[in-house]
């Protein structure tokens, strides 16, 4: 009987091999596509049981934290709520939702293994993800919120050295911890970098810099001020049809006289206005270490609502050289515009984030500032300084005047909804001090009866600079 | 080196897989290294070393590496059941008491075990009883569909089939011997297969119809494959004939099929069997819910696993991720947390384990011990290729246990007295002529 024992004993054994294959199979062959199946709810349970690391501003304070849920899971708090909320975000890992910074440094606020871990599955017994350190200032952040006073709005201030994003504030904001909560003066909408704001004559700045940097102009070259002339076949007018006469870049700046830089945009050409533009970052999402989808690109568009593609001809250059032309900019970009020249014309990549810190209190990942783009010669950038500065000094932005520190900026004010109602856009966008800016901003209001950048949006402006030169910056 | 000593040192593995198991479910648990994991190791080797000492004095001759490959398996088993919940570990560890103390009796008992012939019929109308009660009213009960198991109130759950696996086993092995000579030389060739000669073809009929009578009766492929399967190697084992198996696997597999898409509960394992990752199927009561989640629990395992005590077994909110892990799924909560590699462990210990029960058969000096060893191991091989096979979807899944390693009381003391037979014939073969 030993020869069927023996053939029995073989089957067995293929049974076996059987057995092995279809284990190695589920285990290794088919293993990634099966943690990928909708069904499996493993992976997301891996990402539930993650203490995830905390968001911090620059002084330490918590921004967003991880709190224990039912069974071993975590889940995300933001003790700043509605103070942060645009810039942090929130992410509800239970439904695969999140923005903001938790959702552009998931990975790391996850503590994400990659290589020889994420081979030979979880090393870490009880995983624990990053600190991500913000550069955000809570003081200048809180200062940013009153000032606008309930207003809706956004306030974006940069250190033009670095890049650094120290206030991120709009208006309306809404509570991370009930983001699904909706009430008249709740958004999750971050005006700051989605908002589609007309920038007015803070425009000019930019502009200025085409006309100066392009060597067409100096700021003491002189242009006719008189009052209407004809833009692209319909008349453009100074405020009040004020004509001013034959008046040099400084003057012309110092009162916003629009006939003057609508000229200086159509001589120096729809093309290097645009090369300019690109420059400054427009026409391109900034790249900021935010979600893609939270931001927006600033661009002329048609009255139908399209983008215009850079340099068309449909534009008119005339009117978006100050401002208008249906251009949308969002206030982070017009905060960069005010940070290139501060940065004597380097333009640093905007960043929210300064390092990232693991549970042991070592740094994994500092944010190195980098160079965006070198949008004018140093030379340029002094002289459309000094126009800034006489802005603030004797001009429209005198409003904003803080003492014993020395600003440039500049004022815009644009007329939104039908004409005659009286209904206004204010911004305005500066840099302090001038001697050896630290500090570059912008601040835009959604709309007001009859009011001007100079006395809407500057003094916001004011109080969050004046915070920011206090605390030593 | 005698065969006692070498069985001792062969427990050397299994005591520190279960001192180095138990010390990472408590480092997983706590954070820090408990002593309630060596004592856990010592008692558990203390059990092991008692085992062999018995042995030694009982048994001196029997084979050394069957009770060593036991008692890593169980091992296996108790970690994963402790990881699981430690209070069922607490119960597995008095199951496994039981079960030495019953593996003594036996011994004792049944020290010729050949008298066990005379009681054959007895024996397999006591084992049909068996398997009959969980459908009677107010004991038995069913679990997804499946009469598996009968409850006493109050006292224990037990599941027959068990123990009605060795029972069959014995009866087929004592009958065989006295009528496979006339079962093969009467077998007259008809369209190119051999078949018996009609009046003894009936025992075969018999096996075929306890076969469908267990499907019937208990509504599983599995456990019937595997009572019929082990019944069939013993046939084969006994006449050499490759056609009475394959007959014998056809008329089971027309059986199986009428039954399997006649009775509902057997048809919707099928289904969930071809297409568990079917979202309809999955959220079903009783549907692929369990099987889709072995394999989920396997994949996230991959080669080394994710380490003892890490496996994810409960939802947050409550609910179960993996039901019935310490019983029926064990073999996938070995892959998730030691991977592969854990698994396959598992199999090579299950497959030596088989192997030293054929080798038991071959050495065997007269043909019921021959039949009776190559039957029960065939039949352990079964239900390690059932479970296993169920938990993998090589074959749709059943509730039969992964004998020494699952939880279950039952399970435990049967495989036992399993073991305890097997090492009996071993020993009168091994047993050096005087």
């Amino acid at each position: 009987m030993s020869t069927p024992i023996v053939r029995l004993f073989v089957l067995v054994i293929l049974l076996f091999v059987l057995l092995f294959v279809w284990t190695s199979r589920w285990t290794v062959l088919e293993a990634s596509s099966l943690n990928r199946n909708p069904l499996n709810v493993r992976p997301l349970l891996a990402e539930l049981k993650v203490k995830g690391g905390r968001i911090l501003a620059a002084d330490g304070t918590v921004l967003a934290k991880p709190i224990p849920g039912p069974g071993g899971t975590w889940r995300r708090a933001y003790p700043t709520g509605l103070l942060f909320a645009q810039p942090v975000g929130y992410s509800i890992a239970a439904q695969g939702r999140s923005s903001g910074l938790e959702a552009s440094w998931a990975a790391q606020l996850r503590g994400d293994q990659s290589g020889i871990g994420s081979i030979f599955g979880q090393l870490n017994p009880k995983p624990v993800g990053n600190d991500v350190y913000t550069t955000l200032d809570p003081k200048a952040q809180r200062v940013a919120q009153q000032a606008l006073g309930g207003q809706h709005g956004a306030v974006v201030a940069l250190d033009p050295r670095t890049g650094a994003v120290l206030v991120m504030y709009a208006n309306p904001s809404y509570d991370d911890n009930h983001p699904d909560a909706t009430g008249p003066n709740v958004s999750t909408f971050n005006r700051a970098t989605e908002g589609a704001y007309a920038p007015g004559s803070t425009f000019k700045i930019v502009t200025a810099t085409a006309a100066i940097d392009s060597g067409k102009y100096t700021e003491s070259s002189l242009v006719n001020g008189n009052s209407p002339i004809t833009v692209s076949g319909v008349p453009l007018a100074n405020d009040f049809n004020q004509s001013w006469g034959p008046v040099n870049l400084i003057v012309a700046m110092t009162n916003s006289i629009n006939t003057v830089f609508a000229q200086l945009a159509e001589t120096v050409g729809r093309r290097p206005m645009t090369d300019y533009m690109k420059r400054f970052g427009f026409y391109a999402k900034p790249t900021l270490d935010y979600p893609a989808s939270e931001l927006r690109a600033s661009r002329p568009y048609s009255s139908s609502g399209h983008a215009y593609p850079p340099g068309s001809p449909s534009e008119d250059i005339g009117r978006i050289g100050i401002g208008q032309g249906g251009l949308q900019v969002t206030p982070l970009q017009m905060a960069m515009v005010a940070a290139a020249v501060a940065n004597g014309g380097r333009l640093m990549t905007p960043h929210l984030t300064s390092r990232v810190v693991n549970p042991d209190g070592a740094t994994v990942q500092t944010v190195k500032p980098t160079v965006n783009s070198q949008v004018m010669s140093a030379a340029s950038a002094r002289q459309v300084t000094q126009m800034m500065q006489k802005v603030v000094e004797e001009g429209t932005g005198s409003t904003v005047q803080i003492p014993g520190v020395t600003i440039a900026g500049k004022t815009g004010t644009a007329e939104i909804g039908a004409s005659g109602s009286n209904l206004t856009q204010p911004s305005f966008v500066a840099f302090a001090p001038v001697q050896s800016p630290k500090v570059a901003i912008a601040v835009m209001v959604d709309s007001s009866h009859g009011g001007f950048g100079a006395t809407v949006a500057a003094p916001i402006a004011r109080a969050v600079l004046q915070t920011l030169i206090s605390e030593g910056r | 080196m005698s065969a006692r000593n070498r069985e001792l040192v062969g427990l050397i593995p299994a005591s520190l897989l279960v001192t180095a198991g138990f010390a990472g479910v408590f480092i997983q648990r706590s954070g820090a290294l408990s002593n309630v994991s060596l004592t856990y190791g010592a008692i558990f080797l203390g059990l092991c070393l008692a085992g062999h000492v018995f042995i030694r004095v009982t048994l001196p001759h029997a084979d050394p590496y069957m009770f060593p490959l036991v008692a890593l398996l169980s091992s296996f088993g108790i970690v994963m059941i402790y990881r699981i919940n430690a209070t069922l570990a607490r119960q597995q560890a008095q199951w496994l008491v039981l079960g030495l103390v019953l593996f003594a009796a036996t011994i004792i008992f049944f020290r010729d075990y050949r008298k066990l012939e005379r009681y054959r019929y007895t024996i397999v109308a006591v084992s049909l009883a068996l398997l009959m009660l969980p459908r009677v009213p107010g004991v038995g009960y069913s679990a997804n569909g499946a009469y598996l198991g009968i409850h006493v109130p109050g006292l224990f759950v037990f599941q027959p089939a068990e123990f009605a696996k060795i029972g069959l086993v014995i009866f087929l092995a004592s009958y065989l011997r006295d009528t496979r000579q006339v079962l093969v030389m009467g077998a007259r060739r008809v369209l190119g297969l051999t078949l018996p000669p009609l009046k003894h073809l009936g025992p075969v009929l018999v096996i075929w119809g306890i076969a469908m009578l267990i499907l019937v009766v208990l509504h599983d492929i599995g456990s019937s494959l595997m009572f019929y399967g082990g019944l069939l190697a013993v046939l084969y084992v006994a006449t050499n004939r490759v056609s009475f198996v394959v007959i014998g696997l056809l008329a089971f597999a027309a059986g199986a099929w009428y039954l399997g898409t006649h009775i509902v509960h057997v048809h919707a394992r099928v289904e969930t069997w071809l297409h568990p990752f079917d979202p309809r199927l999955y959220h079903a009561p009783l549907g692929s819910y369990q099987l889709a989640n072995s394999i989920f629990a396997q994949a996230a395992g991959g080669l080394f696993g994710q380490g003892f005590g890490q496996a994810q077994l409960t939802l947050p909110g409550g609910g179960s991720l993996l039901p019935a892990a310490q019983t029926d799924m064990i073999y996938a909560v070995i892959t998730n947390e030691l991977g592969l590699f854990g698994a396959t462990a598992v199999l090579v210990a299950s497959l030596l384990f088989i192997a030293r029960g054929f080798k038991t058969a071959l050495l065997a000096r007269d043909s019921f011990s021959t039949l009776l060893a190559s039957g029960l191991s065939a039949t352990l091989a079964l239900q390690v290729f059932v479970i296993v096979g169920g938990v993998t979807r090589v074959i749709p899944l059943t509730g039969v246990t992964l004998p020494f390693v699952s939880y279950g009381g039952s399970s435990i003391v049967a495989n036992f007295v399993l073991l305890a037979l097997l090492l009996l014939i071993s020993d009168r073969a091994r047993r050096p002529a005087r």
